[in-house]
């Protein structure tokens, strides 16, 4: 009897436990470093992008420059292709989970190749990976200079932009590896379509 | 700069942190686990709960506390998710499906975090702080205490107690996780995470287009997500999503935090043992897999074979511009090596081989460093088999510390070394071997056809039996099947082995230290640590061969 009323006690010692914990952990914690994020409220709220107080996304989440039925718009930089959603649905957030061997992700690719190389006016051979894969989040808020660079023809024909011009914009926003050699080389699509769209045609 | 330089520079930074931090940590946290001075919130918390501090419990009475505390977590967790159309900050959204709602309150709290879930469209804020959040310092506690207990076995003499399992879970969170979890969280936010409990905000682009942008707070949890080895996303994509990780060195900083304890814990077990250089042989079995472990896949990544990863000139389908191939695997590797879970890229989308290691990570048992707590008390089980081995070979009487392994306590480490290889196994092979649910698996849960599609369902069971929660993320688990099954797996992948682990504890400490003599063995020197790197390949890896010939062998060979 004495060990059954042990066991008994032990579980009113756990319930009052999670109880507690709840309270703690639960409620009081999450609160508390929400009252310090008040100190940095840009980051803490997803580092809006605000033009004329209105918001057109976050510098931290990619969005897609196409029409509506998913074509690419010419005349702005390409994001990387995206599996959230039907793109770049941040409430979706998501990879294509399609392994290596995938005949879907194998089709997705020449699909891809062909369409850049063909609105691109470049050799398909000198396209890079980015540009032909989808990323992790479906959010990838980045490409990388390689692939900024390869656009620049094509947004400056289309926009009747000296391409020197677009050229010197693309360099002057790729952000290099931290420290020299924390991450990779990246370029923010939608940063530098903001600052594109300031560019006089 | 080429990817080789990339990870010999990253992979040294995390050295460095991670070897300043372990002395500290180590130290602090057996002087936690061993002072007898409670502090002034803890007494209060005591008698709240009804808990006579000072007073110890056996081993089976230390276990049924345990399990207890556990169980009411699982009861809570389901509770909350169930009720969340009543709760506030829940986004408007139903309450959880009664299947999902069992296996997410059962992966959080055995450390899993495995989600059949997408987060953003099932969980609103208030379960994910007040259900799963709460969790994610729990299940870590516990795993420390388990570690710890076993450590006190080893290191007390003639003693019929090994602590008081409630002590050491309350020192455990208040102590250790969640101070850390707060500065951990405040970088966090700095850098980037976001931390609000605003509802999604719709906008429009600057090409007309509608876009949405999520709130939650996320800094909290990601916090503790990483440090308590815990890995469930507050996002689908996990450590991918950028507000979960926005930049290249917040990745490395992750990786920091989900190592920091595993790696410490050494440490702790040295000093509490009375031998530092019993901890640093530890270490050094830990280190040397997870580097090795790394670098293999780096490689794999780098070269990138396979037909898509060659057709698009490099593997980054499913990993982000940002971190790149090195930032991705070095999270790959540190989380699956560990039992977070956590993945800043898809590891369905790396290489065959690739995908095959992070399986082979963690069917080498987790113990490299392994989870919080459950790392070192996995390990110290493998050691305990190594020296029995050892002895056998030489023909030395085995001990261990100075504790003699009789026929009771190898049982014990016999038989906890064979526990997950038998659900991981078995779950598998049901997958496929029941018609019916063959029929679901392959028609409704494979993302992926053939034996890609097998290493998805291979991926999950061992995910869940070893209590990591990863995943090859393509599988759609929330079936009846994969919801119960590795539900169940997941629940006896965490509380069968610290069964065993405890009776171990329990014997060990009744024990009492035998001299060192002339016959013993020391298992401090390189010659135990090529022992026990031997006994985890041959007793884990080599379990495994067969099956992972038939998934990511087969198709990375092809």
């Amino acid at each position: 009897m004495s060990s059954l009323r042990g066991t008994t006690r032990q579980y009113w010692v756990a319930i009052r436990t999670m109880i507690i914990f709840t309270v703690v952990l639960g409620i009081a914690y999450p609160l508390v470093i929400t009252g310090i994020g008040l100190l940095a409220p840009s980051q803490a709220n997803g580092s809006l992008i605000k033009i004329g107080g209105k918001t057109v996304g976050s510098a931290l989440i990619g969005q897609s420059f196409t029409d509506a039925k998913g074509n690419a718009l010419a005349q702005w930089f390409q994001s990387r292709p995206s599996a959230a959603g039907t793109g770049y649905d941040a409430g979706a957030s998501s990879g294509s989970n399609q392994g290596t061997e995938s005949q879907t992700l194998i089709k997705a690719i020449k699909d891809r190749k062909a369409a850049i190389a063909a609105s691109d006016n470049v050799d398909p051979a000198s396209i890079p990976p980015d540009a032909l894969t989808a990323s992790a989040s479906g959010l990838d808020p980045d490409i990388s200079p390689t692939y900024a660079l390869e656009q620049v023809d094509r947004v400056a024909t289309t926009r009747h932009l000296p391409t020197a011009e677009v050229t010197a914009l693309v360099n002057s926003f790729i952000v290099g590896r931290e420290l020299g050699y924390i991450g990779d080389p990246t370029v923010n699509v939608l940063e530098l379509n903001i600052a594109l769209s300031k560019l006089k045609g | 700069m080429n990817n080789t330089w990339l990870f010999i520079l990253q992979i040294l930074t995390l050295i460095v942190v991670l070897g300043l931090i372990y002395r500290p940590l180590g130290d602090y946290m057996a002087h936690v686990y061993t002072t007898e001075k409670n502090l002034r919130v803890e007494r209060g918390f005591y008698r709240l709960i009804g808990v006579d501090s000072a007073s110890e419990q056996t081993w089976p009475v230390y276990l049924r506390s345990l399990l207890a505390f556990s169980l009411i977590g699982v009861l809570f967790v389901y509770l909350i998710q169930r009720i969340q159309e009543w709760l506030p900050l829940s986004l408007g959204l139903p309450p959880v499906e009664q299947g999902l709602a069992w296996n997410t309150a059962i992966s959080f709290v055995t450390n899993t975090n495995w989600q059949s879930y997408s987060p953003e469209l099932t969980m609103g804020y208030a379960v994910q702080i007040a259900g799963l959040a709460v969790q994610n310092f729990a299940s870590a506690a516990v795993g420390i205490a388990v570690a710890i207990a076993l450590v006190r076995g080893l290191s007390r003499r003639k003693s019929l107690t090994i602590g008081n399992f409630w002590v050491d879970v309350t020192r455990g969170i208040l102590r250790i996780l969640l101070p850390l979890s707060i500065v951990a969280a405040v970088i966090l936010i700095v850098s980037g995470v976001i931390q609000n409990f605003n509802p999604f905000e719709h906008y429009t682009t600057i090409t007309g287009a509608n876009g949405v942008i999520p709130g939650g707070p996320v800094a909290s949890q990601e916090a503790i997500k990483e440090i308590g080895t815990n890995g469930g996303g507050f996002f689908n994509a996990n450590s991918a999503h950028p507000f979960e990780n926005p930049l290249p060195w917040t990745s490395l900083f992750e990786i920091v935090l989900m190592l920091a304890i595993p790696f410490a814990l050494p440490r702790t077990f040295g000093r509490m043992v009375g031998d530092n250089r019993q901890g640093y042989a530890v270490l050094s079995v830990m280190g040397l897999f997870w580097i090795a472990s790394a670098a293999l896949l780096t490689w794999l990544e780098s070269v990138g074979s396979g037909t898509a990863s060659q057709l698009a000139g490099g593997a980054m389908e499913g990993k982000e511009v940002r971190f790149g191939i090195v930032g991705s695997t070095l999270f790959g590797t540190s989380s699956t090596l560990t039992s977070t879970g956590a993945v800043n890229s898809m590891h369905d989308s790396f290489t065959s081989l690739g995908g095959g290691l992070a399986i082979l990570n963690m069917m080498l048992g987790e113990v490299a460093p392994g989870g919080v707590g459950s790392g070192l008390y996995g390990i110290l089980m493998v050691a305990v088999v190594a020296v029995f081995v050892a002895g056998l070979m030489v023909g030395r009487t085995p001990e261990y510390l100075g504790k003699k392994l009789g026929a009771r306590e190898i049982k014990l480490a016999s038989i906890y070394i064979l526990i997950t290889p038998t659900i991981v196994l078995l779950g598998t092979a049901l997958s496929f071997a029941i018609p019916a649910v063959e029929a679901s698996v392959t028609g409704t849960s494979m993302a992926n056809t053939g034996l890609h599609g097998y290493s998805e369902v291979l991926y999950a069971f061992t995910s869940a039996g070893n209590n990591n929660g990863s995943a090859f993320a393509g599988l759609t688990a929330s079936t009846p099947w994969f919801d119960t099954a590795l539900g169940v797996a997941m629940l006896l992948g965490r509380f069968l082995p610290i069964v065993f682990v405890l009776a171990l504890a329990g014997s060990f400490g009744a024990q009492d230290r035998v001299p060192v003599t002339a016959g013993t063995l020391p298992t401090h020197r390189p010659q135990f640590i090529g022992l026990l790197i031997g006994t985890i390949i041959i007793v884990s890896a080599l379990t495994y061969l067969p099956v992972l010939a038939l998934g990511p062998l087969a198709e990375g060979l092809k």
